[in-house]
């Protein structure tokens, strides 16, 4: 309520309050303004990287138009011009057979813990488990999934799914029960008074209202995701540049895992396809964001 | 609030559907099992990997965390200044990170306007959108290439001086610990701005009132009145930061130099840390040498794992404590 302090009408009063600068409301404004610079602070690196990324990734994407979206990877380094067809078609394939995987599984993990569980022992230990399983560093996930899977079946894009999915499952439980919990108690209650089952209730009644949010959660997920690259070195390879539609078996390529590989060249061919990648992914995770923000914001107002 | 409302929608299902017709039996049982599977990836992780690493314990003994030495073609696996290497990145990554956003969760949730809020947070989490391999294909084809004449400017100043001689140390490097540990801190802030606001918005109304009506200038209402009640929260927020810095991989790969048996305090050689060893030397490895980077990745997860389980609690009891539940 510290706006109602300030809009306090000081112009009437018998003493005006303000002329009295003390040391200590000089000390407070020092130490608001240093608050402020640490947001400029940070703004130089955001601004700094996405700037790089548009002035050098731009030019290399757009340069002739289509070439970029469908040509293939060039074979050899010395090459100069575009070509990442097989990588984007990779990240938008893996991305979304994970995202299949983890967001009904998410939902429902959620849907147990706050419709089902709720504050008994099992619900608490999950929950708790959940929170401690987004800080579970991504390449760990990666070598997991390299030993239960890629071990026996080879690389193959569906590793990569299965990792980023390990990945994703707790963020979307988390985010989906946060939403849940928005859900007014007396929705359910009205339900029941009809006579609805609860299985019933939570399809029809409780997931349909939380819906915007819980869309909106699932695709700041898989914006994330579609960045991730550790995991992926171990389950989809990091050797082939051919587009790979079967995920199902041999190795496959992605955004991420080419941005990687070219980051360590030093002939310019590779760096311009390394910033033309970076400028894609970013600009998929950003659209995905867009779209978060965009429901969201449309449920808000709707309301 | 909440809390009396979901015990008595609890005990409302209870007597409601004690007997669930089948097809809600059904629909029940997938939804505990989604829920299960939390337990069964973790389980399946610690498992699996402990059990593929055995072959490394056994070689190496207690040598594997005493050694700075790791020697492959003698089949010798130190792990220690990866080690050192992982938890320096990660406190540089802090001392940068932890200021600037607290600094920015008070200033978003205790001085700015509701416009300026809301543009704030969605600069910041933009910030956590851009993919952890941009920020290291920048960091290594931008930051180090520019930032070492500064590095060097650094490195001369504090020449002789005691302990900032030895921390900003001679023969600076662009890929760095330092390096590593700017593009750490870049990466965490938002997490740890995100959490902070979520912590510093539980401070009861009334009190940040009180301490302005007693007179408090607005940073003696922070330092009286929002910062001793989410002291604990605070703290939690900034051990999830950390453990998100000691695992991330790919940015530090790309600039931390890659050194082996690298231990020091200068901030501005080159070393290694835990996951960039993995993925650097993953393809060329042999079946004891995966052995051994497993047995790196179980003691990465071990750690994070701590530091997550210990922040999560801090945390959760901070947020009980204020809500009073």
């Amino acid at each position: 309520m510290s706006v109602a302090v300030d809009q306090f009408d000081t112009e009437h009063l018998a003493i005006d309050l303000r002329t009295k600068r003390s040391w200590r409301s000089i000390k407070s404004h020092v130490m608001v303004s240093l608050m402020f610079l640490a947001f400029i602070v940070i703004l130089i690196p955001l601004i700094a990287v996405i700037g790089t990324v548009v002035s050098k990734g731009a030019g290399i994407v757009f340069r002739d138009f289509p070439a970029w979206f469908t040509k293939g990877i060039p074979g050899r380094t010395r090459v100069v011009g575009p070509g990442m067809g097989p990588a984007i078609i990779g990240t938008l394939v893996i991305t979304g057979a994970a995202s299949l995987l983890a967001i009904p599984l998410g939902i429902l993990g959620a849907v147990y813990l706050h419709e089902y569980g709720r504050q008994s022992k099992p619900a608490k230990v999950v929950r708790f488990l959940a929170n401690v399983m987004t800080g579970v560093p991504s390449i760990v996930m990666g070598l997991f999934v390299y030993v239960v899977f890629t071990l026996r079946f080879g690389l193959s894009g569906v590793g990569g799914s299965l990792a980023l999915a390990c990945l994703m499952l707790p963020v979307v439980i988390r985010s989906t029960e946060e939403m849940l919990r928005l859900v007014p108690d007396d929705l359910r209650e009205a339900s029941y008074a009809l006579g609805t089952r609860k299985g019933r209730t939570v399809l029809t009644i409780v997931l349909p209202s939380a819906l915007p949010g819980v869309v909106s959660g699932c695709l700041l997920a898989v914006a994330r995701a579609a960045g991730e690259t550790a995991p992926l070195l171990f389950t989809i390879g990091l050797i082939t540049k051919k587009a790979n539609l079967n995920i199902f078996s041999g190795a496959n390529t992605t955004l991420s895992a080419q941005i990687f590989r070219n980051a360590g060249e030093v002939l310019p061919g590779p760096q311009e396809r390394g910033w033309g990648a970076a400028f894609t992914l970013v600009a998929i995770a950003f659209l995905f964001t867009i779209i978060a923000r965009l429901v969201t914001s449309a449920y808000q107002k709707r309301r | 609030m909440s809390s009396a409302n979901s015990t008595d929608i609890a005990t409302l299902e209870r007597g409601l559907h004690a007997s669930g017709g089948s097809a809600d039996r059904a629909f029940r049982s997938t939804a505990y099992l989604a829920g299960g599977l939390v337990l069964l990836v973790l389980g399946l992780v610690t498992y699996t990997m402990v059990n593929r690493s055995t072959d490394a314990w056994s070689h190496m003994g207690l040598d594997f965390f005493t050694s700075r030495t790791w020697n492959p073609p003698e089949q010798f696996y130190g792990i220690l200044s990866y080690v050192f290497g992982t938890v320096y990145t990660a406190c540089i990554a802090l001392a940068i990170s932890v200021p600037l956003s607290l600094g920015i969760a008070l200033f978003i949730t205790q001085v700015a306007p509701r416009w300026l809020q809301r543009t704030m947070t969605y600069v910041i989490d933009l910030l956590a959108v851009v993919p952890s391999v941009v920020f290291g294909l920048w960091g290594v084809l931008v930051l180090s290439v520019h930032i070492k004449g500064f590095y060097k400017w650094m490195s001369s100043t504090f020449d002789g001086v005691p302990v900032l001689g030895s921390v900003f140390g001679p023969n600076p490097q662009g890929r760095s610990f330092f390096t590593a540990g700017i593009i750490l801190a870049v990466m965490i802030t938002p997490i740890i701005v995100s959490l902070s606001r979520e912590v510093i918005q539980t401070t009861p109304q009334n009190e940040k009132e009180a301490a302005l009506a007693l007179g408090a200038t607005r940073w003696e209402m922070i330092r009286g009145a929002v910062l001793p009640h989410s002291k604990g929260g605070l703290v939690g927020a900034v051990m999830l930061g950390l453990g998100r810095a000691m695992g991330e991989t790919i940015a530090v790969a790309l600039v931390i130099g890659s050194a082996t048996g690298r231990i020091g305090l200068n901030v501005f050689a080159g070393g290694n840390s835990m996951p960039a060893v993995i993925t650097a030397e993953w393809g060329e490895a042999d079946a004891l040498k995966k052995s051994a980077l497993i047995a790196m990745a179980v003691t990465l997860f071990v750690m994070t794992i701590l530091v997550n389980v210990i922040a999560t609690t801090v945390v959760n009891r901070s947020m009980k404590k204020t809500r009073g539940v």
